[in-house]
């Protein structure tokens, strides 16, 4: 019984890094139709900011350093590199993954390529007893964070007026032109906050992991993308259900079936949902 | 004219869609833009709007619309009205209208000429009945100050008592703002339209009084490839 609790928590703090990165990932695909391939960048240059950073501050306020800095990047490559090439689709994946592949090798140069000790708060060293299963503290940390972040993107989409244009233009971007509004603007945004939103993720994954290194992005960024597709391009709540489907799924079967099993379980799950419905799950 | 379209081409996937349109829209009234099917009306309506990439001279209100994207044409007045409605389906009522909501708003005259928005502020778009979706597609549109209108088939596939309704508030519309209205429905054009343009194979083939054009059956059978 500890042992299955200890699993589905940790699967569960799995699948908020999964979150994290897979709902900015699927809002800019469902809007902008870019199949952004840097977003993993966005997550280690949030990671590495905050390991800098944590040297002159609490890690509590490095990871705002993080965020910060994973913003300005997402920013940065949505205005210079991305703008120019929308309705271009392949030279926007060589672009995005020459920029992924130059990111790893610029980060490489700068702090080597062996994973660096991150820093921890001090408060998520403890355990949690829940039902008899001693659970690490940082787990806890992880999903607050992405249930905080689900619910501020919730209301984001809701309530703003912003948020109205990108649920309309997930549905059809020309039809939002079509109204008098330059839908453009909406892009950069949805870029901010999908690389606010990947740079806490990897400043939680070198919290989780304890360490960081330059592939750390690329590594979630894979399962991200299986997450975005199994919950429905531009779908925030989709990409929550996935991700726990694909946390939990991995973490059991891992555990069990052994190590590797539960990647190729996840692989097995995307290619069901893609046949019993091939828009994902919040997609009828 | 507060529209004129001079020699207006479009190319799409390698075909010459448009050859040299050229007519003008008046300051007054409903123009309407008649043609069989697959004449080059959307094609045509798109291209005025900015979605269809043309060549050629379009001037509104006397102002060059080249090089201005979509969005700037209508903020600069363009209202326009998709064939096929368009409405945001997981969007309420209330959401469509409030995203499409230029500036200064008359959302009393969108309630009165159609109270069944009101009633339904809060249904998802995507449920209601192809008529109320039509409805909804207008008064997204007609809640802002035009200078112009462009309707494509408002009136396609709707039952006869919700074609009237439409068609009394697009007149009703009609009497403040100019319309380019393209229309099948000829009982539509008669009650609307004082000019008529059709278009035949990309190309304007009649311009003229709309009325002359609904007596004479054997011009209409030879343009429109109806009878009365
Ligand atoms: N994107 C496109 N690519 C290639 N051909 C197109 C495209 N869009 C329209 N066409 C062609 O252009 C011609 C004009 O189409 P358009 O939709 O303007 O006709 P229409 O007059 O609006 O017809 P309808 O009354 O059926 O709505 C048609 O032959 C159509 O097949
Ligand atoms: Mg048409």
């Amino acid at each position: 019984m500890s042992t299955i609790v200890l699993l589905a928590v940790t699967g569960l703090g799995l699948a908020a890094l999964y979150f994290l990165v897979a709902s900015g990932l699927s809002l800019v695909f469902g809007l902008a139709d870019v199949l952004n391939f840097a977003h993993g960048l966005f997550l280690s240059v949030g990671a590495y900011a905050t390991w800098w950073a944590a040297d002159f501050m609490p890690v509590e306020a490095a990871v705002l350093v993080g965020v910060a800095a994973g913003v300005a990047t997402a920013v940065l490559v949505e205005l210079i590199l991305i703008r120019p090439l929308y309705r271009r689709t392949i030279e926007q994946v060589l672009v995005t993954v020459g920029l992924s592949l130059a990111g790893v090798a610029l980060l490489q140069s700068v702090f080597g390529a062996d994973p660096r000790p991150f820093p921890r708060p001090t408060w998520v060293e403890g355990v949690v007893p829940v039902f008899g299963a001693r659970i690490p503290a940082d787990r806890f940390l992880l999903i607050g964070a992405a249930l905080l972040v689900f619910v501020a993107l919730a209301a984001f989409l809701r309530y703003t007026r912003y948020g109205l244009i990108v649920r309309a233009g997930v549905e059809n971007r020309e039809m939002v032109t079509a109204l008098g509004i330059d839908v453009r603007k909406a892009f950069t945004l949805v870029f901010a906050i999908g690389g606010a939103a990947a740079a806490l993720a990897g400043s939680l994954a070198g919290i989780y992991f304890t360490t960081v290194s330059p592939g750390t992005g690329g590594s979630l960024l894979i399962f991200a993308f299986i997450v975005v597709v199994i919950g429905g391009m531009g779908s925030v709540p989709g990409s929550a259900v996935a991700a726990i489907l694909v946390a939990l799924l991995q973490q059991f079967v891992n555990y069990y079936g052994g190590s590797g099993a539960g990647d190729v379980c996840v692989v097995a799950l995307l290619a069901v949902v893609l046949l019993w419905r091939p828009k994902g799950l919040a997609k009828a | 004219m507060i529209l004129d379209v001079h020699e207006l081409d479009v190319h799409l996937s390698g075909l010459h869609i448009l050859q040299g349109v050229s007519f003008g829209v008046a300051p007054s009234g409903v123009t309407a833009l008649l043609g069989r099917n697959g004449a080059g009306k959307t094609t045509t309506m798109r291209a005025l709007v900015g979605l269809n990439p043309g060549t050629g001279r379009v001037l509104f209100d006397g102002a060059d619309l080249a090089g201005k994207r979509t969005h700037e044409r209508v903020q600069a007045g363009l209202g326009y009205v998709p064939e096929d409605r368009c409405v945001f389906a997981g969007l309420t009522v209330t959401e469509n209208l409030r995203l499409a909501a230029r500036g200064e708003t008359d959302l009393d005259l969108v309630y009165n000429l159609f109270p069944e928005l009101l009633k339904r502020g809060q249904q998802q778009a995507g449920s209601l009945s192809g008529g109320q979706q039509q409805m909804l597609a207008l008064g997204r549109v007609l809640q802002n100050r035009n200078r112009l209108l462009l309707v494509d088939e408002p009136t396609k596939g709707l039952a006869p008592k919700v074609v009237t309704e439409v068609a009394e508030a697009l007149e009703r519309v009609g009497a403040t703002v100019p319309v380019l209205l393209v229309e099948q429905n000829l009982a539509v054009v008669r009650r609307l339209a004082g000019t008529a343009v059709v278009l035949a194979a990309g190309s304007v083939a009649w311009t003229g009084d709309a009325t002359h054009l609904l007596g004479d059956a054997e011009l209409t059978t030879s343009l429109l490839g109806v009878g009365r």
